[in-house]
C-alpha cells in the first residue's frame, strides 16, 4: 500500500518540527528517511503511524488513496517498531507477539489459530525456539527482531521502523540491517524507517528521504542522492565533500568543470574521489596545488593539497596504484581536475 | 560467594558497614523486639494461651487485621488513581497537590484522629455534627442497610445502623488516613519511568485505553502497587494515635488491638501486654512476608 503525506505542518509550541511537508511512498518498497537529528523525521513517522497528529488544519496522510488523517493508530493498519522495542517485559515473547491479535474485539482468531499465526512469524524471524522466554532474556537484536514480529501479527499494510537499528552495538546492527533487507525482499511491505545513519540508508533503502530541519531536501535512490545532491545538505550530509571558493578559482586558472552555472560568489562541491591528481604542467588546464600530507593505510591513499592560489585545503581521494604511478612527494606542486563537481551559489554551512 | 570470603572489590567497607548494620538493626530493631517476647515468655503456656484467646482479644484482631487489610486494599486503588494524576497530568495546584499527600506523614496522628472525629462527627440531640458527618452520616446508614439487603452472605453486624465516627468507620477512616502517602509514594517514581512507548505500542497493534490499561499498564505497576499496599497495610495495623480519638473504642466493637496492649499495661498487666503484642508481631511479620512473597511473584519477570 502506498502513503502519500499532503503539506502536514507540526509545531511544538515555537518550535517547528515539519514545515509543509509533502511525500509519496511507492508501495512495496522500503523507504529511508534519513536525517540528521532535530530534522523532523521521526515526527513525520509518527504522524503516518497516528502517534501523533499533525497542526490542525495543515495537511492530510492518505494510505492507497484512502484519508487516514483521522484515523487513529490502532485502526490504521501500520505496523510501528520502537527503537527502544518497547517489548511488553511482563509477557512471555509468544504473548508479546500473539498481543495485537488478542486485544482484537471484533473477529479475533481462535486460540489455536493464534497460537498458530505466532509461531509462523517466530519462524519467519527465525526465533522459533523463544517463544517462552521473556524478553529480559533475550539480546538487543532479538528483541528488535520480537518487536518485528508483534508488529507484523496484526497484518499490517504499512510497516514503521524508528531507528529500528539505534539501539544496537555496530557490528549485530549491520547484520541485522543486512536482514531487514532480505526480510523485506520475502515480504514486500510497505517498510519506512527512520534513521540517522547514511551508510545504513544508502545500503538497503529503494529509496532515500533525506530531510533537514523539518523539510525534506531530497528524495531518489540511494545512487541519485549520492551521485547528484540537489542542495548542499545532501552533499555534505552524504559522505566527504569539498568546498571550494569559486572566486579564487576563476581567478588564475581554467578549470574543467562538467557542471556548468558557476557563479563568481558560489561554492564548488566535488567529493574527494572526483578530484582527479596529474603531475604540473605549465599552460595545462587545472587547479594548481601543493601535496601537503599523503595517508596511505588503507584500500585508497588520501591526500591533503593546499591550492597555490587561495591557500585552501583540499582532500582528494586516488587508488594506491595510482598513488605509486604517479610517484608523489611531499610538497610536489601538482594540477586537480574536477571530474564531476557541482556548484551552489549561496554560501552554505552545517 | 561466601560471605567473607576475601574478594577484591572497588566499593570498601563491606565488613565495617555490615557490621554497623548488624548492630544498628539491634539496637532499634531486634533488642526491643526480644523483650517483648522475654517478658510474655514469663507467662505459661496456659496463661499465654488464655491472654491472647480471650474474646475480646479476638475480636480486636479481627478489627486490627480486618480494617488494615481494607484500608490498604482502599489505598492501593484510590492511591494509585492519585498518583496516576500527579504524574500524568498537568493542572494548576498540582505541587500543592503533590505537597499535600505528605501530610500524614507529618501531622501528629492524634491530631489527625481528632480532626477526623470532629469533621465526621454524626448529627446527636445537642449537637449538630461535623462538616462531613452531619451530611454524610444519614447516607453512610442507609447505604450499608441497603448494602447488607443486597449482599446478604456477608455479616454486617457490627457495621449496621452505626455512626461514622466514635464506631467502627472511624477505624477505616483513621486507617486510610494515616496509609495513603504510602501508595502514591511508592508508585509516584515507577509511573515517571514508564515507557510511553508502551503504551503507544499497545494502540498500534489495536489495544483500546481498557486494554492498555489492564494488559500494559497495570502489570507494570503491580510490584510497586504491592510495595505500596504493605506499606500501608503495615502502617494501619501500627496506628494507635489516630485511631484512639475516633473508634469510640467500645469493647468487643471498635477496640483495636494496640488499644488493648495501652489497656493492660494501664492495668500494670505487662505479661498480658507483651504476649497480645507478641502475637501482633508474629502475624504481621507472617503477612508481611506473605506479601513479600507476591511481591516477588509479581516481578517474576524482570530478573529470572
Amino acid at each position: 500500500m502506498s502513503v502519500q503525506v499532503h503539506h502536514i505542518r507540526k509545531t511544538f509550541g515555537q518550535y517547528t518540527a515539519l514545515a509543509d511537508v509533502s511525500l509519496s511512498v511507492k508501495s512495496g518498497q522500503l523507504t529511508a528517511l534519513l536525517g540528521p537529528s532535530g530534522s523532523g523525521k521521526t515526527t513525520l513517522l509518527r504522524i503516518i503511524a497516528g502517534l501523533e497528529y499533525a497542526d490542525e488544519g495543515s495537511g492530510r496522510i492518505q494510505f492507497h488513496g484512502e484519508d487516514v488523517t483521522d484515523v487513529e493508530a490502532g485502526q490504521r493498519k501500520v505496523g510501528f517498531v520502537f527503537q527502544h522495542y518497547a517489548l511488553f517485559r511482563h509477557m512471555t515473547v509468544f504473548e508479546n507477539i500473539a498481543f495485537g491479535l488478542k486485544v482484537r474485539r471484533k473477529n479475533r482468531p481462535p486460540q489455536a489459530e493464534i497460537a498458530d499465526r505466532v509461531h509462523k512469524l517466530l519462524k519467519l524471524v527465525q526465533l522459533d525456539n523463544l517463544a517462552d522466554r521473556f524478553p529480559h532474556q533475550l539480546s538487543g537484536g532479538q528483541r528488535q527482531r520480537i518487536a518485528l514480529a508483534r508488529a507484523l501479527a496484526v497484518e499490517p499494510k504499512v510497516l514503521l521502523l524508528d531507528e529500528p537499528f539505534g539501539a544496537l552495538d555496530a557490528k549485530v546492527r549491520k547484520e541485522l540491517r543486512r536482514w531487514l533487507r532480505k526480510f523485506h525482499e520475502e515480504i514486500h511491505l510497505t517498510t519506512l524507517f527512520v534513521t540517522h545513519d547514511q551508510e545504513e540508508a544508502l545500503e538497503i533503502a529503494d529509496e532515500v528521504v533525506i530531510m533537514n530541519q523539518a523539510k525534506i531536501e531530497q528524495v531518489g535512490t540511494p545512487q541519485e542522492v549520492y551521485d547528484r545532491p540537489a542542495t548542499p545538505f545532501v552533499y555534505q550530509f552524504l559522505g566527504n565533500v569539498n568546498v571550494l571558493k569559486a572566486a579564487a578559482l576563476a581567478a588564475g586558472t581554467a578549470p574543467p568543470f562538467p557542471t556548468g552555472g558557476l557563479q563568481s560568489n558560489g561554492h564548488i562541491y566535488v567529493r574527494p574521489h572526483d578530484i582527479e591528481v596529474v603531475p604540473h604542467e605549465t599552460g595545462a588546464p587545472g587547479i594548481p596545488a601543493v601535496l601537503r600530507y599523503i595517508h596511505a593505510a588503507g584500500p585508497a591513499a588520501r591526500l591533503t593539497l593546499e591550492q597555490v592560489e587561495s591557500r585552501e585545503t583540499v582532500e582528494a581521494e586516488i587508488s594506491r596504484v595510482e598513488l605509486e604511478r604517479l610517484g608523489l612527494k611531499l610538497n610536489n606542486l601538482v594540477l586537480l581536475r574536477l571530474r564531476q563537481s557541482r556548484s551552489f551559489a549561496e554560501d552554505y554551512a552545517i | 560467594m561466601s560471605l567473607f570470603g576475601k574478594r577484591r572489590n572497588v566499593l570498601p567497607g563491606f565488613g565495617l558497614s555490615l557490621g554497623f548494620t548488624l548492630a544498628y538493626l539491634g539496637l532499634i530493631v531486634l533488642i526491643p523486639l526480644s523483650a517483648a517476647f522475654i517478658k510474655a515468655s514469663g507467662l505459661s503456656a496456659a496463661d499465654f494461651w488464655a491472654a491472647v484467646t480471650s474474646p475480646r482479644v479476638v475480636a480486636s484482631y479481627k478489627l486490627s487485621f480486618g480494617v488494615s487489610l481494607l484500608a490498604a486494599l482502599v489505598n492501593a486503588v484510590f492511591g494509585g488513581i492519585l498518583a496516576w494524576v500527579l504524574v500524568r497530568y498537568t493542572f494548576p495546584g498540582r505541587r500543592m497537590v503533590d505537597a499535600l499527600v505528605d501530610l500524614p506523614f507529618a501531622l501528629p496522628t492524634a491530631v489527625a484522629g481528632i480532626a477526623l472525629a470532629t469533621i465526621y462527627a454524626a448529627p446527636t440531640a445537642v449537637a449538630p455534627g461535623g462538616w462531613v458527618g452531619s451530611w454524610l452520616n444519614p447516607i453512610w446508614v442507609d447505604g450499608i442497610t441497603q448494602l447488607a439487603e443486597l449482599v446478604p452472605w456477608i455479616d454486617w453486624q457490627g457495621w449496621l445502623g452505626g455512626k461514622l465516627a466514635f464506631d467502627r468507620p472511624g477505624v477505616f477512616l483513621a486507617l486510610t488516613f494515616v496509609g495513603l502517602p504510602f501508595v502514591v509514594r511508592t508508585l509516584q517514581p515507577v509511573l515517571q519511568e514508564l515507557e510511553p512507548e508502551l503504551e503507544e505500542a499497545a494502540a498500534t497493534l489495536g489495544a483500546n485505553r481498557w486494554q492498555t490499561m489492564t494488559r500494559v499498564i497495570f502489570p507494570e505497576l503491580l510490584p510497586a502497587l504491592i510495595t505500596g499496599f504493605a506499606l500501608a497495610f503495615a502502617r494501619a495495623l501500627g496506628e494507635y494515635g489516630s485511631v484512639v480519638f475516633i473508634a469510640g473504642n467500645m469493647p468487643m466493637h471498635s477496640e483495636i488491638t494496640p488499644l488493648l496492649i495501652i489497656t493492660k499495661l494501664e492495668q500494670y498487666d505487662y505479661r498480658g501486654a507483651t504476649a497480645i503484642a507478641v502475637v501482633m508481631l508474629v502475624a504481621s511479620f507472617v503477612l508481611l512476608l506473605l506479601i513479600n512473597l507476591l511481591q516477588k511473584w509479581s516481578r517474576r519477570y524482570y530478573r529470572v
